[in-house]
């Protein structure tokens, strides 16, 4: 369980996926102009990672990992597919988020007229598929420690999404020299908060 | 096609422009994601550069060739696939034969399948256009990141460790005798978007006409 809650805060906090290694930076720029739209996509990311992450999860150790394919019989011990997990994960991702959508749309109209717009965008956020790759990576135990992490991740860019917008909403009303208006300004923020954000570094449960 | 046509006004600002006015980093604000981690030091941010580049200009080739054939509605999906597998290429090329950088690379190699620069070309420029342009569009854009990308990691190695390429530059200058330390602040992460922070600044002030009115 403390195993858990700690990839849980580390995940939001310190390897906080705006601050700590800049990725889905694109739609992180793209679409922080106000609140309402940042929840939306923010909601969205945590929605698609807590799935994809797992899955993903799956993917690797029952058939891309060295070994992964022993359950198939004795013969498929040594066969090694991780090369092929790039197209594995974004496949898996690109369908996902078309199933997603489609469910939703079913199901929840309300949902997907808040999240809808944002579904398709997510396929190419590289916070998805980041998620999953650093999963790989960092070898997680079981798929209860890939679901916390996946969950944690979406709910660490959230925060920064919202955190961004709510800051972008007020500078409106400040006098930003004009070269550095929109883009520059929003960039030397980001990096700003990333600084406050490195506070949390070194923090264990 | 002539040979002068190859050449010609428009296939040129194809290469020129997305090397300032049109700038794929700075103006339009895409490939920001794998862009800004990886440019601690020069040679992993040299190495990404040269990887986009070559999946940029094959994957703009590419898609370019077979514009007439794929089906409007899958067309998201088999430009992942393209990319993907030229992705795949280049990360068992840089195992294979610079192992440590392809390391300290990790993931963001991965990532260049999701870096929007090259999906924003493909929909945007290489499905309506012919081959040898989308190369050149593929080409500039990929210079376009690359110079972005080299010119944040110089800075920031410079500054940050006060070597260049690995190389201690600041050391054989003697400046640290005159009492000159390293900026220790470079190093993390936060300061890769400030610095494109200012570079933006800089470009801005130099071409009036990119400023945002908001």
């Amino acid at each position: 369980m403390q195993e858990l809650a700690n990839i849980f805060i580390k995940s939001i906090f310190i390897d906080n996926m705006v601050f700590a290694y800049f990725l889905g930076m694109c739609s992180y720029l793209a679409i922080s102009k106000t609140v309402k739209t940042s929840v939306g996509m923010g909601l969205a990311v945590i929605f698609v990672l807590s799935i994809t992450v797992p899955i993903n999860y799956l993917l690797v150790n029952y058939v891309l990992e060295k070994g992964a394919l022993v359950w198939l019989g004795d013969e498929f011990k040594d066969i090694d597919l991780s090369f092929l997990s790039f197209i594995m994960f974004i496949a898996v991702i690109a369908s996902m988020v078309q199933l997603v959508e489609m469910i939703v749309e079913k199901f929840s109209p309300a949902l997907y007229s808040s999240l809808g717009v944002f579904l398709p965008l997510i396929a190419v956020n590289c916070a998805i598929l980041g998620g999953s790759l650093f999963m790989q990576e960092r070898a997680y135990n079981n798929i209860t420690e890939a679901v916390v992490f996946g969950v944690g991740s979406g709910i660490g860019w959230f925060l920064a999404i919202v955190g961004i917008a709510a800051i972008r909403e007020k500078i409106r009303y400040s006098h930003v020299p004009p070269a550095l208006r929109g883009l520059g300004i929003t960039f030397i923020i980001t990096g700003l908060m990333g600084i406050a954000f490195m506070s949390f570094m070194g923090i264990k449960l | 096609m002539g040979k002068n046509s190859l050449f010609s006004k428009k296939n040129k600002s194809l290469l020129t422009d997305p090397l300032d006015d049109n700038n794929p980093v700075t103006v339009q604000v895409l490939g920001i994601c794998s862009a800004l981690a990886i440019t601690v030091q020069l040679k992993p941010a040299v190495v990404m550069a040269l990887s986009v580049i070559f999946v940029m200009c094959v994957a703009n080739v590419v898609v370019s060739l077979m514009r007439k054939f794929i089906p409007s509605r899958i067309r998201i999906i088999v430009q992942l696939v393209v990319i993907a597998s030229l992705v795949i290429i280049v990360d068992e090329v840089l195992k294979a034969y610079v192992y440590d950088v392809s390391k300290e690379l990790s993931v963001f190699v991965g990532l260049i399948i999701t870096n929007c620069i090259i999906m924003g070309r493909l929909e945007a420029f290489a499905l309506a256009n012919s081959p040898w342009e989308s190369f050149l569009d593929g080409l500039g854009n990929a210079f376009g990141y690359g110079w972005i990308l080299i010119a944040v990691a110089f800075f920031r190695e410079l500054l940050g460790a006060g070597t260049l390429y690995g190389y201690p530059v600041l050391e054989k200058l003697g400046v640290y005798e005159l009492g000159y330390e390293n900026n220790g602040m470079m190093i993390l992460p936060p300061m890769a978007l400030v610095t494109v922070g200012v570079i933006i600044w800089i470009q801005r002030m130099r071409n009036q006409k990119l400023i945002e009115t908001n």
